[in-house]
């Protein structure tokens, strides 16, 4: 594996000497009740710099989710923990991480104006200013309400929101799915020119050739296990192909 | 526009091999500043990380210099533009030849049909 990766990662100032990794998962596993034996996350472990773009990727029910639900403190870990700046999920974590779940919780009836309101309201780290340059690049209305927006609108607000914070931890959970391309070429774009160097994207996805170009590192997940953890360079020098077509291989049905 | 990449190697090296063309063909003139990681990685849209790379070999080959005050900048050496320039003008001819190779063609007929086609 690349042992290149690890050279040249940026850390947050505060963190640097303390030497805490931003994300660490320790021997995580996860089963659901009445699953029998059968683990949704398996001993997992990993650790996460700072400053990197970060694939998540598998096949439908591969664990994806419910890791990054057990990141976010939304489900609990049947054994194995864990860490976020070497902190269990809790409220402080919370202000950590930014996160976009794979399905829309916010009010229906709320206008686009008062929900960004709301989230400058709720995080002290979100730019109220971000928020609306966004918005107005992609022609969405600030005072039209969400029932009202198509379904790949409302992800862009969403999408939008989350990535208005300045968070040392963005989670996205399928961010462009909905997204038509032109779309998807802007947000991509958005994110590397908002890439702050000490903050890691985690992003997971099935349209990887959208993203490879934008991506450091990827993770492959199969039935609940970690498979991979490489940079896209050094699996595009050691197999001469792409991730996307990797991928395809790997996971060959 | 994002530039388009082929599949099948490493994006640092294609990001190379783009931007070593702008300063063969004088986009980015010897001596003159290059665009930020930054400002070229959201043009290009790739990662800013895999951007600093290819500059980083870039820099390794000595076709550009960073300097203390003013950034990054092309290298004034015309003679080492000169030699990336004549590289890659061999390598467009080698690989001419090898696909008129592949079509069954010798290379007596490969200049012959190339003659025919400048008259």
């Amino acid at each position: 594996m690349d042992t290149n990766q690890t050279n040249n990662i940026p850390k947050d100032a505060v963190y640097a000497e303390s030497n805490i990794p931003l994300l660490q998962l320790n021997d995580l596993c996860k089963c659901y009740p009445g699953m029998g034996t059968y683990m949704s996350v398996f001993h997992m472990n990993l650790i996460i710099p700072r400053g990197r773009i970060i694939g998540l990727l598998g096949p439908n029910g591969c664990g994806k989710t419910t890791l990054i639900k057990m990141i976010n403190g939304l489900l609990a870990p049947t054994s194995g923990n864990v860490l976020i700046n070497g902190m269990s999920p809790c409220p402080a974590t919370k202000k950590v991480i930014s996160y976009l779940p794979e399905r829309t919780y916010l009010d229906n009836g709320m206008k686009v104006s008062q929900m960004v309101e709301y989230f400058a309201d709720f995080y002290e780290d979100f730019s109220t200013e971000k928020a609306y340059g966004m918005l107005g690049a992609l022609g969405i209305s600030s005072d039209a309400r969400l029932k009202t927006l198509s379904k790949g609108t409302k992800e862009k607000v969403q999408l939008i929101l989350v990535m208005s914070r300045q968070a040392d931890l963005y989670i996205l959970d399928e961010p462009i799915a909905g997204v038509d391309p032109a779309a998807r070429d802007y947000i991509l774009r958005t994110i590397i020119t908002n890439y702050n160097p000490g903050s890691t994207i985690i992003l997971s996805t099935h349209l990887i050739s959208d993203i490879e170009n934008v991506l450091d590192d990827v993770i492959f997940m199969k039935n609940g296990s970690l498979m991979l953890y490489t940079s896209v360079d050094s699996i595009r020098s050691q197999m001469g192909k792409s991730v996307d077509t990797y991928f395809r291989e790997v996971y060959a049905c | 526009m994002a530039w388009q990449m082929n599949s099948d190697r490493p994006i640092y090296s294609q990001l190379y091999d783009k931007i070593l063309i702008r300063i063969v063909c004088g986009i980015y003139k010897a001596g003159n500043r290059l665009p930020s990681v930054r400002e070229l990685a959201a043009e290009a849209s790739v990662n800013p990380n895999t951007m600093q790379r290819a500059f980083s070999e870039l820099e390794h080959s000595g076709l550009i210099v960073t300097q203390r005050n003013s950034g990054r900048v092309v290298t004034e050496d015309l003679t080492k533009i000169e030699e990336a320039k004549h590289q890659l003008a061999l390598a467009q001819v080698n690989s001419f030849f090898a696909n008129m190779r592949e079509l069954g063609y010798n290379d007596h007929e490969i200049l012959e049909l190339v003659k025919s086609i400048i008259q």
